[in-house]
């Protein structure tokens, strides 16, 4: 469980943003949150498998580009029609500049 | 209880309980199956290796949440008095409140000639129907260059057929595209092989149940396999006519979507709204993301929250690897500032006369356009007067105009 893959660098993503990252044929979101702390999700809205990095982050909110499905992307949790569940989340850390992830 | 178990009456009966209302809700549909996402129909259904059908929610779901699903059956007669629905297999339901979400229908074509072969796209039985024809070497024509008919038609291409759309306007897409979106969109289809006659009625249709021959205004003929007909919807209104409700393209009802009978709402595809972003203009919307938000405001205002209807009209379309999305009504616009973004992108935001934000219209490859038109939908939603220097410069971010 304590396989931690870098990201990306820190800078890579704009506060209250979010960016795509492929590892060993999955995909994840990285998010930086407007007071610049990181997250990680499932990189696929549990809809319609859309990528969620083409999407909007307003506060704590990431919002699908394709039918608007939100989520709490510090929780996961769904919020509301059209997603009723949750995106799996990942734990996150920054170390010397760099957002790693722990996929495992 | 809820008339029509579409997106529109589902996302409401699952919206009631969300909202904690605990006595009965009941949802009545024509159709055999669980409420559905329809965008799908002309697209995955098609397409995809078996015809799936996305439904909203389970049947346990609906049983675990105490929401009673008729399916199978038509609600004939609305008794206001009695606060009584009759069905059409003879049983009746009282109502405390009535949510009307009876969608809407394909336009038909008004020839004589059609059969078999000239069908109509709307439920998950009509996909079916469609997709039994769309194999390789088979001739499809589609009449109607609207966004059913393309997308049909992108689909119909994946799957090797031949394909020629049929519109009587000048260009695809007259109906809230603009020109040079739609211009994107046609060379997309002509670069995958579709032809496309603009400009053209049909003179005469003759369907002998195994082939259509179309005679166009230009006396050429279009021979196909199946015609596929995409000439609009038309709400369904005559359960709410003959139960004495207004009509005025649509069941009218007020900002909370309710109608003048206090205990009878409607929502969706079958009603007119007034439209608060646009001054009240009264319109009717006939996309996926307003079922949904209509079906959960009525469910609200249905318990008393006397909520008024505040969402930007929006919609998308996916043909091919392009995604069109659109926020706002177009036609209130007087200008047009175009912003481009990477990969071919771009949006064009229509301006009112006073300056204000009234739409944006964006195409480009998967997802390109979805973030800005989101913010866009925000911008317009406040009302707001962006520059168009700031507009139309990919270097000042759209969340920025939002702070202002």
């Amino acid at each position: 469980m304590s396989d931690w893959v870098e990201a990306c660098a820190a800078g890579d993503i704009d506060e209250e943003d979010v960016m795509r990252f492929d590892h060993a044929g999955r995909t994840f979101a990285i998010y930086r949150s407007p007071d610049d702390e990181y997250f990680a999700t499932d990189g696929l809205c549990t809809h319609e498998k859309v990528h969620l990095a083409d999407g909007l982050v307003m506060d704590d909110i990431i919002e699908c580009p394709k039918h608007n499905g939100r989520f709490n992307y510090k929780t996961g949790d769904a919020r509301g029609a059209p997603v009723c569940v949750n995106l799996k989340t990942y734990p996150v850390r920054v170390d010397a500049g760099k957002v790693l992830i722990q996929v495992g | 209880m809820i008339i029509g178990a579409g997106e529109c009456g589902g996302r409401a009966s699952l919206a009631l309980r969300d909202l904690g209302y605990e006595e009965p809700v009941v949802l009545v549909g024509d159709e055999p199956h669980l409420p559905y996402e329809r965008p799908p129909l002309s697209k995955e259904a098609m397409t995809g290796e078996a015809p799936v059908i996305k439904a909203i929610a389970t049947d346990e779901l609906f049983a675990e949440r105490s929401i009673r699903h008729i399916h199978s059956v038509r609600a004939v007669a609305i008794d206001r008095a009695a606060h009584q629905v009759r069905l059409s297999d003879g049983s009746s339901l009282t109502y405390d409140r009535l949510l009307i979400a009876t969608g809407s229908v394909p336009r038909k074509l008004p020839m004589p000639g059609l059969d078999g072969r000239c069908v109509y796209l709307r439920t998950f039985n009509d996909a079916l129907a469609i997709r039994a024809h769309l194999s390789a070497g088979n001739r499809v024509a589609i009449i109607g260059g609207g966004f059913i008919g393309l997308e049909l038609a992108a689909s119909a291409r994946k799957l090797g057929a031949a394909v020629t759309v049929i519109e009587a306007q000048p260009r695809i897409l007259m109906r809230g595209v603009p020109a040079e979106i739609a211009e994107i969109i046609h060379k997309a289809h002509e670069a995958e092989g579709v032809s496309i006659r603009t400009g053209q009625g049909i003179t005469a249709i003759a369907d002998d149940g195994s082939q259509v021959r179309i005679t166009l205004g230009d006396g050429q003929e279009v021979v196909a396999d199946l015609a596929v007909i995409g000439i609009g919807a038309v709400p369904v209104t005559a359960l709410a006519a003959e139960a004495g409700l207004a009509i005025d393209n649509g069941i009218a009802v007020d900002a909370t979507l309710r109608t003048a009978d206090p205990d009878i709402f409607a929502a969706g595809d079958c009603c007119s709204f007034p439209l608060a972003v646009y001054g009240g203009r009264r319109v009717r919307l006939e996309a996926w993301r307003n079922a949904q938000e209509q079906g959960a405001l009525a469910a609200r205002n249905m318990l008393g929250a006397n909520e008024a209807h505040a969402a930007v009209p929006w919609f998308w379309s996916d043909q091919y690897g392009l995604t069109l999305q659109i926020a706002g009504l177009s036609d209130e616009g007087r200008a047009i500032v175009r912003r481009d973004l990477d990969d071919g992108a771009f949006i064009l935001f229509h301006l009112a006369e006073d300056g204000r934000l009234v739409a944006a219209s964006g195409i480009g490859p998967g997802n390109a356009v979805a973030r800005d038109i989101r913010l866009a939908e925000m911008l317009i939603a406040r009302r707001a007067t962006p520059s168009p220097e700031a507009l139309g410069s990919q270097a000042v971010k759209l969340k920025s105009l939002l702070a202002a």
